[in-house]
């Protein structure tokens, strides 16, 4: 080692210095990247680390999903302390007039909630674990039946919903970029802008207006029951769909054109330009996959807001889904039926959030093939 | 009349040409500008014309416009591009579509930016040649076969299954004349092939684009600023600047007995030479065992030693990865090394930028490759090169605005230039600017990243003489990162060469750049392209025979 003594001059270093074989002629196309050999001694570490370097992309997509399960034990937390945090509780709410010390007292016993609330919240997130969500306060029947027959008719609403309003969506903003800054993208800018300035209930009454009381092609109100049949339950919901396709429409729609522009001038399109191919060609095998990232997140916020957002449309069209669901349950305090509501809600919009990102690692072909 | 007849078999004849653009100069109405004008050439089937000037001298709009294309709201608003005798300007949409692609092909520069990232090599390669309906898919497959052999790619079997981020710059601009040749175009355009490339890489890819061309019998536009490079690969040569033809002959002609003054004195650039110091023991920057890297432990500097005397230049030599940035970035604190440690007048300089004084700082400055980027567009020249003045010296009003317009006057530059924003200057004139605004830190070591690679070669020069000059009137110290040999040849007092990370060779100009070498350095120095006809063949044949002899 020398410590600090000073050099005298310069001294050449005839010769290589270790390791730094000089690249041969047929070798200078190697990529420029420190040599497996080297990365590995020097990458050592834990076994995450080098699980991380040899399989990146399972290994993004393992993180993603702990990351999912983590976040939704904290939102349970949160969803408790919350509702611990609300003024007011059931007893008092179911009492009304007749609300007596005493009478409360009892009720809070029968309820459990004299016991110490990480106590409870530890039953209850044992139970929810399991899918057992205890019983309504309210009604005295089980939270996870009444739930699976609500969540079934918002999926349902959702799923209608979801297969128009996505493809017409990247169809219309890959319209729009096919017509740049020409007619149909300014009808397509405008009627989509419009759709999403006017808040859902007016636009969910105006087509009640119009589709169920003036032409009266449409039915109104929408709620379905466990005797209809299937189309006659998709006849019931065709109004509340168009409500929701008109609502989430323009966003995707717009982030599809914003993307699909931003690739638009980068110098592989140009290339696809100069290799002489159509301009839908290029749009959707070249630009298309390239913005995918974007599109993909966009669309997976609008899904989440098609299952956890619609109440104004449910409460609007009658119609009997979650949302109503767990608003009916607050006004009464109703504990079990709101946290179950609320961890499911959270449990989706995770997963759909989860789902968007793990697609857009999978759409990125330097994840998928590493070197 | 031999013009018209010449014209007539010619494969590609351009006429008195004239392109323009129309410009937005900030807080004024746009304007046409002219960006080619009267420019008319001849190419004949088989034959390689290049092109070359300085950057805005027109060379990609005209090669572009041989593909009846335009980049941005470029427009071709006179004369006459005849393919076969046939103008393509006339053509409507589907007429230029049949052209683009089939006959005619376009290399980029930037072939990483180029290829499609979502989709494989060797798809993209076949594609034109499938939508043209020029080859059945097997026919096509076979063919860029054959090219990726021609073109000396690695497991040409393989290598169209691999995504373009898989394979190395040079792989890919290979693969992209191999997306050029695959349709058997009569017409390729390259568009400076070889210039983001490391001089090692360039000969290579230089070599296939020769060989292929020569096998393929296809006629070539090759644009580049490097005469050096297109010395070795065409036929005739156009020297264009500002829009404007200068000298059009043959290449011998234009290498050997350059008409022009202009021609004259891009052949014979770098004449700046300066003798080495001859005492270097002094350490003013003193950089002992450094190591250090990027997250995950990626090690980018292995053990790096070197110093640097007062009032002199150390070049730091290296290809694109070999960690000469990075070392920059260490020295500047911006990095903290891993291990090591930097001496800066003999007191150790604390490792992160957070840990460095005022003072520290200002000792220390730095100049980019990139002066647009490294400069608020949002401000004047007074602004930018005012800053450092209230920052270190707390300068305002009347004393700071003299003390710029002094600045500006060392590197000669006028006052007129005091309010204009850094969109209004020439690259030059930005780098000069950058210049200034280190110098008004009143620093003693300036570390300079390739402060000249983004610039045309007269240019380039102007800054080099400044650089040296400042350095006599300010004794101030440079730490020079640069990927040009001539440019160390011109301003070192010692160098460093490194490859991947590693110090390879340091010492005084004098003896890093004279044998022995070691054999990256060797590598290195005979990789430079010569301003002589025939250099590429020489070099080639050499390397084959130390071949053979192993």
């Amino acid at each position: 080692m020398m410590e600090s003594g000073p050099m005298t001059g310069p001294v050449p270093t005839d010769g290589t210095a270790d390791g730094a074989h000089p690249r041969s002629a047929d070798l200078s196309g190697v990529p420029a990247k420190p040599n497996p050999a080297d990365a590995q001694g020097e990458l050592g570490g834990t076994f995450w680390r080098r699980f991380i370097f040899r399989r990146p992309l399972a290994a993004l997509i393992l993180q993603r999903l702990g990351l999912s399960v983590g976040l939704l034990f904290a939102v349970s937390l949160m969803i408790f302390g919350g509702i611990e945090a609300l003024p007011g509780d059931f007893a008092t709410t179911y009492l009304g007039q007749s609300a007596t010390p005493q009478a409360v007292e009892n009720i809070r016993k029968d309820l459990g909630l004299d016991r110490p609330w990480s106590e409870r919240y530890l039953s209850w997130l044992g139970g929810a674990v399991q899918g057992d969500f205890g019983t309504s306060w309210a009604s005295k029947n089980s939270v996870g039946e009444q739930i699976a027959k609500r969540l079934g008719n918002s999926l349902f609403l959702a799923f209608f919903a979801a297969i128009v309003s996505v493809p017409l969506a990247v169809g219309l903003g890959m319209l729009a970029v096919q017509f740049r800054n020409r007619l149909p993208d300014k009808i397509i800018n405008v009627v989509s802008l419009a759709a999403i300035s006017l808040p859902e209930f007016f636009v969910g009454y105006l087509l009640i207006m119009f589709f169920a009381v003036k032409f009266g092609v449409a039915t109104f109100p929408a709620t379905v029951y466990d005797s209809m049949s299937f189309t006659e339950r998709l006849s019931a919901i065709a109004l509340p769909v168009a409500t929701l396709v008109l609502v989430v429409l323009a966003h995707m729609m717009r982030m599809t054109r914003a993307a699909i522009l931003n690739v638009m001038s980068s110098a592989y399109v140009e290339t696809a330009e100069l290799k002489g191919l159509g301009m839908f060609r290029i749009i959707a095998r070249h630009a298309a996959p390239n913005a995918v990232a974007p599109v993909i997140n966009v669309i997976a916020l609008n899904l989440a807001y098609l299952v956890v957002g619609v109440v104004v449309v449910e409460v609007v069209f009658v119609y009997p889904g979650m949302g109503q669901y767990m608003v009916d349950a607050v006004t009464v305090r109703d504990m079990p039926v709101v946290q179950a509501c609320g961890l499911i809600f959270a449990a989706f919009y995770i997963f759909l959030n989860m789902a968007a990102d793990i697609l857009a690692i999978l759409a990125n072909p330097r994840l998928r093939h590493p070197r | 009349m031999p013009e018209s007849s010449s014209a007539k078999n010619a494969l590609l004849s351009v006429k008195n040409l004239k392109i323009e653009a129309t410009s937005y100069p900030p807080g004024e109405p746009p304007k046409t500008v002219t960006l080619v004008e009267g420019v008319s050439f001849d190419l004949q089937k088989g034959k390689v014309l290049g092109l070359i000037g300085e950057s805005g001298a027109g060379k990609s709009t005209i090669g572009l416009s041989a593909l009846a294309y335009g980049r941005g709201g470029v427009r071709i608003t006179g004369g006459q591009v005849l393919l076969d005798g046939k103008d393509i300007l006339t053509l409507d949409k589907n007429g230029i579509r049949s052209i683009r692609g089939a006959r005619v092909c376009y290399v980029a520069q930037s072939a990483a930016a180029a290829f499609n990232p979502a989709h494989r090599l060797g798809d993209q390669v076949i594609e034109a040649s499938l939508r043209h309906g020029i080859m059945s898919r097997e026919e096509a497959k076979k063919r860029a076969l054959y090219l990726f052999q021609v073109l000396g790619l690695p497991n040409p079997e393989s290598f169209g299954e691999r995504y373009p981020h898989q394979v190395s710059g040079g792989q890919l601009q290979r693969a992209m004349t191999a997306m050029a040749l695959c349709p058997n175009p009569e017409l390729i355009v390259f568009d400076e092939p070889t210039t983001a490339l490391d001089v090692t890489t360039q000969i290579d890819v230089l070599a296939a684009i020769k060989h292929a061309i020569e096998e393929t019998h296809t006629a070539a536009l090759y644009i580049t600023h490097d005469l050096a490079v297109v010395a070795q690969i065409s036929d005739d040569i156009m020297v264009l600047r500002h829009g404007k033809t200068v000298e059009y002959g043959t290449t011998k002609q234009v290498i050997e007995a350059p008409r022009e003054d202009y021609t004259r004195a891009l052949v014979s650039v770098r004449q700046t030479k300066r003798d080495e110091a001859p005492d270097q023991t002094g350490t003013q920057l003193k950089i002992e065992h450094v190591s250090a890297g990027y997250g995950n432990g990626f090690k980018v500097l292995h053990d790096v030693s070197m110093h640097l005397p007062k009032g002199q230049t150390l070049a730091i030599v290296g290809e694109s990865g070999s960690g000469k940035s990075t070392l920059a970035r260490v020295i500047t604190g911006l990095l903290p090394p891993t291990e090591g440690r930097i001496t800066f007048e003999g007191k150790e300089l604390p490792r992160a930028l957070k840990g460095r004084s005022t003072d520290e700082l200002r000792r220390i400055q730095m100049i980019y490759q990139m002066a647009d980027t490294a400069m608020n567009p949002r401000q004047t020249v007074r602004d930018i090169v005012g800053r450092p003045l209230s920052f270190y010296f707390g300068m305002h009003g009347a004393k700071k605005t003299a003390r710029v317009k002094e600045l500006l006057d060392q590197i000669e530059m006028g006052t007129r230039f005091l309010d204009r924003y850094p969109a209004e200057l020439s690259g030059g004139q930005k780098q000069r600017v950058a210049i200034a605004r280190a110098l008004a830190a009143e620093p003693e070591l300036i570390l300079c990243d390739e402060p000249t690679s983004a610039l045309d070669p007269l240019v380039a020069e102007g800054i080099l003489n400044l650089l040296l000059k400042l350095q006599e009137e300010t004794a101030v110290s440079y730490v020079f990162i640069t990927h040009d040999i001539a440019i160390v040849r011109a301003i070192a007092d010692s160098v460093a060469v490194m490859h991947r990370g590693r110090l390879v060779r340091f010492g005084p100009k004098s003896k890093v750049l004279a044998p022995p070498f070691d054999d990256y350095t060797d590598l290195l120095l005979k990789s430079v392209p010569e301003m002589e006809i025939g250099w590429l063949e020489r070099v080639l044949a050499t390397r084959r025979m130390e071949s053979a002899g192993n």
